[in-house]
């Protein structure tokens, strides 16, 4: 990578990790309860997002600087795996284990089909 | 479990109010989502939005460097994002329970370490986009496996994560007296 694509690679990440934050902050502050909808909002918005780019990519020649800049540095960096399963195990672990389920069942479909219908759209439009 | 203070929090995101504060009796372990006892986000201050950045760009980096190191070929399982979350979830865990008990007053090593660089190292997204696309290119057993290997594995990581935390602190606690 050249140092221009290093240093906007670093800025995507430096963007995308406190969106994340933000994001995740404002939705669980109004929805209130236990279950994670931030971190589900996150996740399901980045895998949408990133279907879209590798969409971009695959059917109308979006170049892979970008992809790697945009996808891996700021969605990489937006969404997360490791706070989703943490989340999913405590609420196991304080006996919220309908919530569990739902937040590793949800979290994970939702994020396929985000992804998926990313991909198709990114396919269909011409 | 018995204790007089509220648990590890589900979000962990949420910093453990003052201590002095009061805290929901009876349903100490469920009570984070309500006021008490931990604090809300909406004024996220910018030095912790600073360090989160950071540590985001230590994660990324990271996880493109594993990347390069193990590329995925077209149809191929894709061990670099599967052992980046795997990896991930386990060291949350681990942070997580740690910081709770060793360090639960340090205001900004968890939005840095945990929100930040393990949070940017790990991907959902990523995970999810070669899902579908070993599907679409004719891999459905690879896509399978993929797919439910990353999310039970990544679940039993960050278990084995939190215990790992708790049987280390509960170590120090009898070394220590």
């Amino acid at each position: 990578m050249t140092i221009i694509g290093w240093l906007a690679f670093l800025f995507a990440a430096a963007v995308g990790a406190p969106a994340r934050y933000l994001l995740d902050g404002w939705v669980q502050d109004r929805t209130g309860g236990r279950f994670p909808w931030g971190t589900f909002t996150v996740n399901v918005t980045g895998c949408f997002a990133l279907g879209i780019l590798t969409g971009l990519g695959f059917y109308h020649g979006l170049g892979s600087a970008s992809r790697t800049v945009l996808g891996t540095g700021g969605l990489g960096a937006y969404t997360t795996f490791s706070t989703f399963t943490f989340e999913t195990v405590r609420l196991a672990e304080e006996g919220a284990i309908d919530d569990a389920l739902r937040s590793a069942g949800a979290g994970w479909f939702f994020g396929l089909v985000a992804a998926a219908a990313g991909l198709a759209l990114a396919a269909i439009v011409p | 479990m018995a204790e007089d203070r509220p648990g590890l929090p589900i979000d962990p995101d949420l910093a453990p109010a003052d201590p002095g504060q009061p805290t929901l009796p009876g349903r100490s372990h469920l009570s984070y989502h309500s006021n008490l006892p931990y604090r809300r986000r909406s004024r996220a201050s910018p030095d912790v939005l600073a360090v989160i950045a950071l540590g985001g760009m230590l994660g990324a980096t990271a996880r493109y460097g594993l990347a390069r190191l193990l590329p995925t070929g077209t149809g191929q399982f894709p061990w670099a994002t599967f052992l980046t979350n795997l990896s991930g979830s386990f060291l949350l865990g681990l942070l997580l329970s740690l910081l709770f008990e060793r360090a639960p007053r340090a205001r900004l090593l968890r939005p840095f370490a945990a929100t930040g660089i393990l949070g940017a190292f790990t991907t959902m997204s990523t995970y999810q986009v070669e899902t579908v696309l070993l599907f679409r290119d004719g891999h459905p057993l690879t896509a399978g496996s993929y797919g439910a290997g990353s999310l039970l594995a990544g679940l039993a990581l960050a278990y084995l994560g939190i215990l790992a935390g708790r049987h280390a602190k509960s170590r120090h606690r009898n070394g220590s007296r």
